[in-house]
């Protein structure tokens, strides 16, 4: 997926200075970041940027909320019907499957 | 091999998740029921070609989105591939952050929860399209990773991206419509840049 490689790696150069994001490339890889999908040194240029620019950080703060918002809206409570219902299911099946395996076999538990 | 007179202890503290994934899915309450009930049926069938110790969240929903797209979306004749417009990036934030009179003390979680109520934001990811719909689900409410979704949903993982990338840019224009609508937001011509 992500190589972090720009074009301008000149192999066996090991970059001792996190590279430079800008404004762009934060907004661009902002969700990749809040997902926790990036290789640790492109988190760490992100972060930092994000710590340094107050828009973008701001912008990273509210989409990271949003996201809490729906995620917290979708919490919905099961039916004590539904539960009943597969509970139910469930019993059956064992009770299908276990007169199957008895009818093969009768040692079988 | 996973027993499975151990599939009840296991498996059913999901169901809530699992429950509220099916409402998003198929959007009314008895098809959800349905639809929960097949794939706790199918799990417990399958149950001992689940590999303990491996992710037995991801198997259920493998087979809730399987069980979806194959049963329900199929009787219903949806078209297979649908898309979602081409949305920029922090559409609702440079929205919401240009509204006149907005405090810019308060947080962004007071603006957002200040505006929009569960039903808002459950009728925007519903209005979504199949594929961004359960991508984005399965990433903001589930939190699976990237990698995991791609197993759930069984497409590449740049797939995966690009729908919930797009599919998040879309849910934040639908919730700025319904903003609009209910008078919300203040109609703005765009980002202040």
């Amino acid at each position: 997926m992500s190589k972090g490689a720009r074009g301008v790696d000149e192999g066996g150069g090991a970059s001792q200075v996190p590279p430079v994001v800008d404004c762009a490339d934060a907004v661009h890889q902002l969700y990749d970041y809040l997902d926790g999908e990036l290789t640790e040194e492109r988190r760490k240029a992100i972060a930092l940027h994000l710590d340094l620019c107050g828009s973008c950080g701001e912008a990273a703060e509210f989409e990271q909320e949003l996201r809490m918002v729906i995620a917290n809206c979708c919490r919905d409570r099961v039916p004590e019907s539904l539960k009943a219902r597969i509970a139910d299911a469930l019993h059956l099946e064992a009770a299908r499957q276990a007169g199957a395996a008895g009818d093969r076999d009768p040692a079988a538990p | 091999m996973a027993d499975q007179a151990r599939f009840t202890e296991q498996a059913m503290e999901y169901m809530p998740a699992l429950y509220s994934a099916a409402l998003r899915m198929t959007r009314n309450p008895a098809d959800a029921e349905d639809l929960v009930q097949e794939t706790y049926l199918k799990a417990y069938r399958g149950f001992g070609g689940f590999s303990e110790g491996t992710n037995l969240k991801a198997w259920l929903y493998r087979i809730l989105t399987n069980t979806y797209i194959n049963a329900y979306r199929a009787s219903k004749r949806r078209p297979e591939i649908a898309d979602v417009d081409d949305v920029e990036d922090l559409y609702l934030y440079r929205r919401l952050a240009s509204v006149p009179g907005g405090d810019p003390g308060r947080s962004a979680e007071d603006l957002v929860l200040e505006r929009f109520t569960d039903d808002d934001v459950k009728a925007a990811l519903e209005s979504l399209p199949d594929a961004f719909r359960i991508a984005v689900l399965l990433a903001d409410v589930e939190g699976f990773s990237y990698k995991e979704i791609a197993e759930i949903t069984d497409v590449p993982i740049g797939t995966v991206m690009s729908r919930i990338h797009r599919g998040r840019r879309a849910l934040q224009k639908a919730l700025h419509e319904f903003g609009e609508a209910r008078g919300l937001v203040v109609t703005s011509p765009g980002p202040a840049e």
